[in-house]
């Protein structure tokens, strides 16, 4: 056991970097409610302006620290205009729009990242003090790493220091229990909520710089070390900074040792602990019940059936669907095509997320295994279309059941965090496993029979198989299972009162969620072609989500129209400008601030009120 | 002091104060007598900026503060004292005193934790204590304490002596009597008469979000029927 030592090594190493980043996602987590998924583009930024003003200082050590220093200062700013720009104006928003918005600023710090250093990473070329080795036990060990190991017990101390001895983070602690009450005591939430983000994104910027001697600025850092800071926050215990610590070293030595005993799965690994952790503590290791933000919320509005004219519209809408092959040509119609998917795609997360209250920010989980499903058995058995597009739903719907036994006993940002952990992991299946799946190459020659290979018929069988599964969702919708459903959203204890089976109505939800989605992925897969780990990806998830949200929670018609919406936008977007993300991610963070119930749900307000007036 | 005048506050579509209206002078202690969901609540809520009101007018020393935020409100010397005391339960006493702590006002003594502790014994013997681990009574003195802590000229009580034994409730008497001694003006909002008796000169009693008596404690006690109309008692 020779490799014990220095592999303990670079896992402490590695749970310094992870801590520096997930400390500060869970303070402002703490403070604010925010899941801020731009945190990750905040540590990006930081290895990005770390590299360029370490790369222009002399390379000695105090330069080194200096140039740090300055990298924490400059993240901090952004950081603090973050806040001031977007996030100030979305803390009344529910938490997924918020969600959302964070994910609009990855979108647009991605493309001004990309626009300010180009595509190439940038490595930082070590300085010889800081290439030396350690002799630890008989083995040598970099210098750095022992640097970064002492460096995360210290952010750990000084932050205790801060939060504990100074009266900022009394202040802090006060407005993480309930910040309504700390403001009725005449603390300005504003100033403390914007010196709290100018703070965790200087911690992200620390880890970011710190990261730059042993990586490199890359634009792959905001998403992966997102999940992982993820991942820890919610081992730790959303808001509790030991936990966090706590969590940076269990995960750093897991993934440390995973390397060398079991390299393909380290990333199953780390979701299997998150998974395991939070079935037995459902609120992470030190975590504590979230007390709900204390703050006068009012109560989800009913789904209502559409009013009838909107049914009329529907109706024309799905003519004019039908009637499309007709004009459009062979490029509108695999536009076309990719919208019928994404209904589905979107009114499956509706089902669950809507309805079940159970927001998925992994949804892409099911498109990915309906595809594998139908790819795989196509290549193993010959499949045809027809078995691939049955298969696919029945698939995704047994693996959602054995999943679901983890997510019904969660709720909230916990429930959101394990679909998007267990995404991870069918993601890194799908990645790592390339004997049966190919791996980044995916899985090819997935094509249509020859009767359906015609782009017309091949989009009729898409938009009816999308109209049946939206109206099937519909109808169980206002089936009584639907209002059971919605009754153990809205209070899941007086539901059980009630005598409703709270965890298997969640359960049902998930299944039915999950297969109608596998049916999306299949139906993709053969209009590509082919099937690629990224319909798996967040960036897919994050989709699925912005088209609900985009669309509404509120109306069965929204996450249609969401869909739709977003399908016709990302595909003018991409084909007009190389900086569609900007674009993007711009009218995101613009439409949670201006219609935080989505689309949908503010064209009916408007309707209404037109018609009450 | 404060004027509130045809104070209107829906929750949602729900219409909870209509027309409110309702004065309290320098130096005055007055009660907000009404049955439980008459408003009294939403009234100091409304108040402090907890809830937005949909219209009317709140005026603090003559200065408009309906619909300013609670912090500005907070600092203009308005304290309040939630019902259901929301104290800080993983901070220490101290921390939830610290929490409180407003620049001290021209004009008055102002609040330490020391002077406190004089008011509140209980608090004095347990300064490292959190919060969560107190018992309802220390709670309820720890609440007030951190309010008082803001220095504010005026103090919203909402219910002091809900939940609390007999001896607590004495003992809350003998501190509003003591905060009433130093010139502190209050608005409380009670639902326990004979305890509002005991420290009010005056008294609004609310129904369904409505001003439906109003007068000084002594016309109260003469006026049995309104007693009885409005309070059950
Ligand atoms: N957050 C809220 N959302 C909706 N209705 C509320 C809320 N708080 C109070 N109410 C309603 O407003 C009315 C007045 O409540 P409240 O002001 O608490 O009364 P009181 O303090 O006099 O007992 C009650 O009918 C209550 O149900
Ligand atoms: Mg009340």
């Amino acid at each position: 056991m020779d490799s014990l030592i220095p592999q303990l090594l670079t896992g402490l190493a590695g749970a310094s970097s992870l801590f520096l980043v997930a400390s500060g996602l869970t303070i402002i987590f703490g403070v604010t409610r925010i899941v801020n998924f731009s945190h990750g583009s905040l540590m990006m930024l930081g290895a990005y302006i770390g590299w360029s003003i370490l790369t222009r200082l002399p390379r000695d050590p105090e330069w080194f620290v200096l140039g740090i220093l300055l990298t924490v200062l400059a993240t901090a700013l952004i950081g603090v205009v973050l806040e001031v720009v977007v996030l100030r104006r979305v803390y009344r928003a529910p938490e997924l729009f918020q969600l959302l918005a964070t994910f609009g600023v990855v979108l647009v710090l991605q493309d001004v990242t990309l626009w300010i250093w180009g595509a190439v990473e940038l490595p930082l070329p070590r300085p010889r003090w800081l290439r030396g080795f350690v002799e630890i036990a008989g083995n040598r060990f970099p210098f750095y790493d022992l640097i970064l190991i002492f460096v995360g017990p210290v952010v750990l101390g000084l932050l205790w220091l801060l939060m504990n001895r100074t009266r900022w983070g009394t202040l802090v602690r006060a407005a993480t229990l309930d910040r309504e009450m700390v403001a009725a005591l005449g603390v300005n939430q504003r100033t403390l909520f914007t010196s709290v983000f100018a703070l965790g994104a200087g911690l992200a910027g620390l880890g970011g710089a710190l990261s730059l001697p042993n990586a490199s600025a890359n634009l792959n850092i905001d998403l992966s070390i997102i999940t992982d800071a993820f991942v820890v926050v919610v081992v730790g215990g959303l808001g509790s900074l030991p936990g966090a610590f706590l969590a940076s070293l269990l995960i750093g030595i897991l993934q440390a040792f995973g390397i060398v005993l079991v390299p393909k799965i380290t990333l199953v690994l780390v979701f299997l602990v998150m998974a395991v952790v939070l079935v037995f503590r459902p609120n992470g290791l030190m975590g504590r019940p979230q007390a709900e933000a204390r703050e006068a919320t009012a109560a989800a509005p009913v789904i209502r059936p559409a009013p009838r004219e909107l049914r009329i519209l529907g109706l024309v809408a799905l003519v004019l669907a039908a009637a499309a092959p007709l004009v459009a040509g062979e490029y509108y119609l695999t536009v076309l095509t990719d919208a019928c998917v994404a209904v589905i795609f979107a009114t499956s997360l509706h089902f669950m997320m809507g309805p079940g209250g159970m927001a998925s920010f992994g949804h892409a989980a099911w498109f990915g295994i309906g595809a594998y499903a139908a790819g795989l058995l196509m290549q193993w058995l010959g499949a045809p279309m027809p078995v691939g597009l049955l298969a696919a739903p029945i698939l995704a719907g047994i693996v959602a059941a054995l999943f679901g036994w983890f997510v019904v006993r969660l709720s909230g940002v916990y429930l959101s965090m394990l679909t998007l952990a267990f995404a991870q992991i069918v993601w890194a299946i799908s990645f790592q496993w390339v004997e049966v799946t190919g791996g980044d190459n995916g899985l090819l020659g997935l094509w249509p029979p020859e009767w359906a290979r015609n782009p017309a018929t091949f989009y009729w069988i898409a938009l009816a198989l999308a109209v049946s599964v939206a109206l099937l969702l519909r109808r169980a919708l206002y089936a009584p299972y639907g209002y059971a459903l919605r009754a153990a959203r809205d209070s899941a204890m007086r539901a059980q009162s009630i005598g409703l089976d709270v965890k298997r109505l969640r359960m049902v939800a998930l299944v039915i969620a999950g297969a109608a989605c596998g049916l999306a992925g299949a139906i993709f897969s053969y209009s590509k072609g082919g099937i690629f780990p990224t319909y798996i990806s967040i960036p897919h998830s994050v989709e699925a989500l912005l088209m609900v949200l985009l669309g509404g929670l509120q109306t069965v018609a929204g996450p249609i129209i969401g869909a739709l919406v977003y399908t016709g936008l990302a595909d003018i977007l991409v084909r007009s400008t190389d900086l569609w993300r900007l674009v993007l991610g711009t009218v995101i963070v613009l439409l949670v601030v201006a219609f935080p119930e989505g689309i949908a749900g503010a064209a009916r307000r408007l309707w209404l009120r037109g018609r009450e007036a | 002091m404060l004027q509130v005048e045809a104070l209107n506050t829906h929750y949602g579509r729900a219409h909870i104060l209509q027309g409110m209206s309702l004065q309290v002078g320098s130096s005055e202690v007055r009660v907000l007598l009404g049955r439980n969901g008459a408003g009294k609540s939403t009234t100091m809520k409304s108040i402090i900026g907890l809830v937005r009101p949909t219209s009317g007018h709140i005026r603090f020393d003559g200065q408009e503060i309906a619909g300013e935020e609670p912090h500005r409100i907070a600092r203009r010397g308005l304290g309040y004292v939630p019902e259901d005391r929301r104290v800080f339960a993983d901070l220490t006493v101290m921390e939830n005193l610290e929490v409180g702590k407003q620049p001290a006002r021209g004009g008055m003594r102002p609040w330490t934790a020391e002077r406190l502790f004089e008011l509140f014994p209980n608090l004095g013997r347990m300064r490292d204590r959190p919060g969560g681990r107190m018992s309802g009574g220390e709670q309820q003195m720890l609440t007030i304490a951190r309010t008082l802590m803001g220095n504010p000229r005026l103090v919203l009580l909402d219910e002091p002596s809900e939940g609390l034994a007999p001896v607590i409730v004495e003992q809350m008497a003998k501190a509003i009597l003591a905060l009433k001694g130093e010139g502190l003006t209050i608005l409380l909002a009670e639902q326990n008469l004979h305890f509002a008796g005991g420290v009010a000169d005056s008294a609004t009693v609310v129904e369904k979000g409505r001003v439906v008596w109003s007068g000084t404690m002594a016309e109260l006690r003469a006026d049995e029927a309104a007693r009885t109309q409005y309070l059950a008692v």
